[in-house]
């Protein structure tokens, strides 16, 4: 028990020894430590550097295998697009090519021609010509025409002309006026004087009937069968051998004038001809030339039409019809005619009272 | 009577004689009638006051009844009533419509004398001629089978006044031409274009172009009647008028396609027509000018066609010679189309000297509107195409600026290409007038005078600017000189 108390008494002072054994290390314990702090420190920040290398450097592996697989793949469809691009640019060149020489000759074949609208024009141009000529040529022929229609109606007129004055030629014994004799040679109007046919004053050519008088007919007409002879026979004809018959009883037998019967002379349509004279008299002397029909319904269709006197607007002419002393006691002023203040005369005084009025138109 | 109607052409105290012919017309001697109807028509055919008295004094029913009954010389008479009547004015021809003259007028042409038909067609024809609508009526009256009997009658006159209202009738529209061309007018009026009456020709062709006018399809149809070439030996006729018509003609049918006008080319109708246009003069030769304008306009070849076939110098001369401005347009606006396709037809344009015409017409102040106008155009087309340097340069000093601006654009554009076009610009004084132009900065034309300028090293660009011997001479005052 003693050391306890001991113990106990000196628990305070081992407490304090023991504390101030310790703290004499206390004075390094921070060096201390503060330097085992740094090294561990620096060896951890060395370790954990290197390992970040050791990861740094394995990432970078990886990146860059990854990479180059993504460029070598990028390159690949490069290297694709390209080649198309080539491929498809010479084509290109090609259809260039191609549409160039199709598109200029299509323009020069179809669209102008370059050559064919040269070959048109000059076409044009030598039918312009060839119209030109033709048109002249039509031009000329057409004034020959009219100088020769204008030359011709020259001669007439003075051929025309001569003949009417047919009497101034000259004759054998006096020369006339064109051909006078201190001329070397005569006027060419004495020359067309002479060539031309006088000019007579023509007669109104009468239309000639054709004559159906039965006399002016011979038996037979045909010239072959009975010439008639105009030229009488030679007196002294020595007279035919033979049993012939005297010349001039044959001659007179022969164109013996036809004598025909009454019957016969009349003409076949006589009763035709005199019933045109008669009709032809009558409608001299007619006054109505419509038929004349016996019943009014004959004449029901026809329109009525009135003469000019009646239908016409203004009145009757007065002239002729109305009496220089007729009355109208329509027109009087008052209902009473005139007083006679003098006595009329006796010719006057029976005006107007006859006894009856048979004759009056009412 | 006779003496009454002698001296008509004096104008008698208006409607007094009205009715004194009045009951003379109803008259029991047929002459009295005749010589009453000749005295009215020839009152009317004066003067249409006395026309216009005639209508209202009831006469032209009285005339249209009689018509139908009388005799020939009283139809003869009646007819020329109605035609002095109709040809003052559509308001009168209606009248005489209107009281049913037509249908007697028409009965009157299956007449068998000759003169009343002509009479009878005559009065049809004036009738016609004012309106469509007359001519509409002329046509349901049945005229126009007739009509085509009466040009195959042997009389000249008849033939010529057929043709006169067929061509009266068909000239108003399109219905009424193919109306008469239904009723086969066109091969008789094809086979009378040889006719050596000249009168006749002018009637004949008159009526084709009128009907060769409408459409195109009336066109093909006369030229399938073998016109071509018959019509050009019409173009040498003595009579101016059958010419002019016959150019009408050969025009109406090359306007309409360019088929008809590479027709009337490869029949060698534009050579033909060239020699007329030379031929005539006044306004005979217009249809001939713009028939040459028509067959230019459709396509560059047929232009080319006109020109290989001397046609610019021929135009050129009327455009210089004509006094009338009409016919100027007409031959300006011709060249304008000859001339506005490629370089090469403005090239043949500018060489005959045509161009400075046109801009004297367009800068005088005599030239109508319509002249000024188309001379402008014409001178706008070709020079836009024009490539020939020696038309261009006298442009450069007369023109106004509108067309200078082309000029100087034209120039522009060969100048970089053509080195020997340079030298001659420059030695030629254009260079110089070029500088001397005032443009608006940003303008078209100043940036035309730019890319001139551009084709010329700058000395001389500077030295023909104006105002450069000031400076020079400004540098030579205040010039220090070297003191040796």
């Amino acid at each position: 028990m003693a050391t306890l108390a001991l113990l106990q008494a000196r628990q305070t002072y081992v407490g304090k020894q023991y504390y101030y054994r310790n703290n004499v290390v206390n004075t390094f314990r921070e060096q201390e430590n503060a330097a085992v702090v740094k090294i561990q420190s620096w060896f951890r920040g060395c370790q954990i550097r290197a390992y970040l290398r050791h990861l740094g450097r394995a990432a970078t592996i990886i990146q860059k295998w990854w990479r180059s697989y993504l460029g070598r793949k990028q390159f690949q469809l490069t290297v694709k697009v390209a080649y198309y691009t080539m491929k498809m640019n010479l084509y290109n060149a090609m259809a260039v090519r191609i549409q160039k020489r199709w598109r200029g000759y299509k323009v020069r074949k179809y669209l102008f021609n370059y050559f064919y609208f040269k070959e048109y024009l000059r076409a044009v141009s030598e039918t312009n010509d060839a119209i030109r000529e033709a048109l002249e040529e039509f031009a000329e022929m057409k004034e020959r025409e009219e100088k020769k229609a204008n030359l011709e109606r020259e001669e007439r007129k003075k051929n025309h002309q001569a003949r009417k004055t047919h009497y101034l030629l000259s004759t054998n014994q006096i020369p006339g006026i064109y051909n006078s004799p201190f001329r070397k040679e005569p006027d060419p109007w004495e020359l067309r004087l002479q060539k031309v046919k006088p000019l007579t004053h023509r007669k109104p050519k009468v239309k000639e009937e054709y004559n159906t008088d039965l006399t002016s007919w011979l038996a037979c007409t045909s010239a072959r069968s009975f010439p008639p002879s105009e030229i009488l026979p030679p007196i002294n004809r020595k007279q035919c051998q033979g049993p012939f018959r005297d010349i001039t009883d044959v001659l007179e037998q022969r164109y013996k004038p036809l004598e025909p019967t009454l019957w016969v002379t009349e003409p076949i349509n006589e009763l035709k001809l005199a019933r045109e004279q008669l009709r032809r008299e009558q409608w001299v002397r007619n006054v109505n030339d419509n038929m004349f029909f016996p019943f009014a319904s004959y004449h029901k269709n026809s329109k009525y039409i009135p003469s000019i006197h009646t239908s016409s607007k203004y009145g009757p002419d007065s002239y002729g019809k109305q009496q220089f002393r007729a009355e109208n006691p329509k027109k009087w002023i008052c209902d009473k005619d005139f007083q006679t203040v003098l006595p009329s005369f006796e010719l006057f005084s029976k005006y107007g009272k006859l006894y009856s009025k048979a004759g009056e138109i009412v | 009577i006779h003496s009454l109607t002698m001296d008509l052409w004096i104008p008698n105290g208006q409607e007094g004689v009205m009715s004194l012919l009045r009951p003379l017309l109803l008259d029991v001697v047929p002459t009295i009638q005749q010589t009453a109807a000749l005295a009215l028509g020839r009152l009317a055919n004066y003067n249409d006051d006395l026309a216009e008295a005639v209508v209202k004094g009831d006469i032209l029913p009285q005339l249209v009844y009689s018509l139908a009954e009388q005799n020939r010389f009283y139809k003869k008479a009646a007819a020329f009533v109605l035609r002095a009547v109709g040809k003052h004015s559509p308001q009168l021809a209606q009248a005489i419509v209107d009281c049913g003259a037509l249908d007697t007028l028409v009965i009157c042409l299956e007449d068998f004398d000759p003169g009343v038909k002509e009479a009878a067609v005559w009065a049809i024809g004036y009738i016609a001629r004012h309106n469509a609508e007359l001519s509409q009526a002329v046509v349901d009256a049945g005229a126009v089978p007739l009509l085509v009997l009466c040009i195959q009658e042997p009389e000249i006159a008849l033939k010529r006044i057929a043709a006169s209202a067929l061509s009266d009738i068909s000239k108003h529209s399109p219905e009424l031409a193919q109306t008469v061309v239904d009723a086969g007018a066109i091969a008789h009026l094809a086979q009378m274009i040889l006719n050596p009456d000249s009168k006749l020709k002018r009637q004949v062709l008159s009526a084709l172009s009128q009907v060769a006018k409408h459409s195109v399809d009336l066109a093909e149809m006369v030229v399938e009647a073998e016109i071509f070439p018959v019509v050009l030996t019409c173009l040498k006729d003595k009579d101016e008028y059958v010419k002019k018509n016959a150019c009408t003609l050969i025009r109406e049918i090359a306007k309409h396609t360019p088929e008809l006008s590479q027709l009337i080319v490869n029949a060698g109708g534009v050579a033909a027509v060239i020699d007329c246009i030379g031929s005539c003069k006044g306004n005979i030769r217009l249809p001939g000018i713009m028939m040459l304008g028509y067959v230019a306009a459709h396509s560059e070849n047929l232009a080319m066609a006109v020109i290989i076939s001397k046609g610019v110098p021929q135009l050129s001369i009327c455009l210089s010679e004509e006094p009338e401005d009409h016919i100027k347009a007409a031959a300006a606006w011709a060249l304008g189309q000859i001339g506005r396709h490629t370089p090469e037809h403005a090239r043949a344009v500018a060489v005959t000297n045509t161009l400075p015409v046109l801009l004297a017409l367009y800068m005088s102040a005599e030239s109508s509107e319509d002249l000024q106008v188309k001379s402008k155009k014409a001178i706008k087309n070709i020079l836009q195409k024009c490539t020939y340097l020696p038309a261009l340069e006298p442009f450069l000093y007369d023109a106004p600026p509108n067309i200078l601006k082309h000029v100087v654009g034209q120039f522009s554009k060969v100048l970089p290409h053509d080195s020997k076009a340079r030298r001659l610009f420059v030695t030629s004084g254009g260079l110089k007038k070029v500088q001397e132009i005032k443009a608006e900065p940003g303008s078209l034309l100043q940036e035309y005078i730019h890319s001139i300028n551009n084709c010329y090293p700058e000395e001389i660009v500077r030295y023909y600017s104006p105002g450069y011997s000031d400076t020079l001479l400004q540098r030579v005052d205040s010039y220090q000189p070297l003191i040796n």
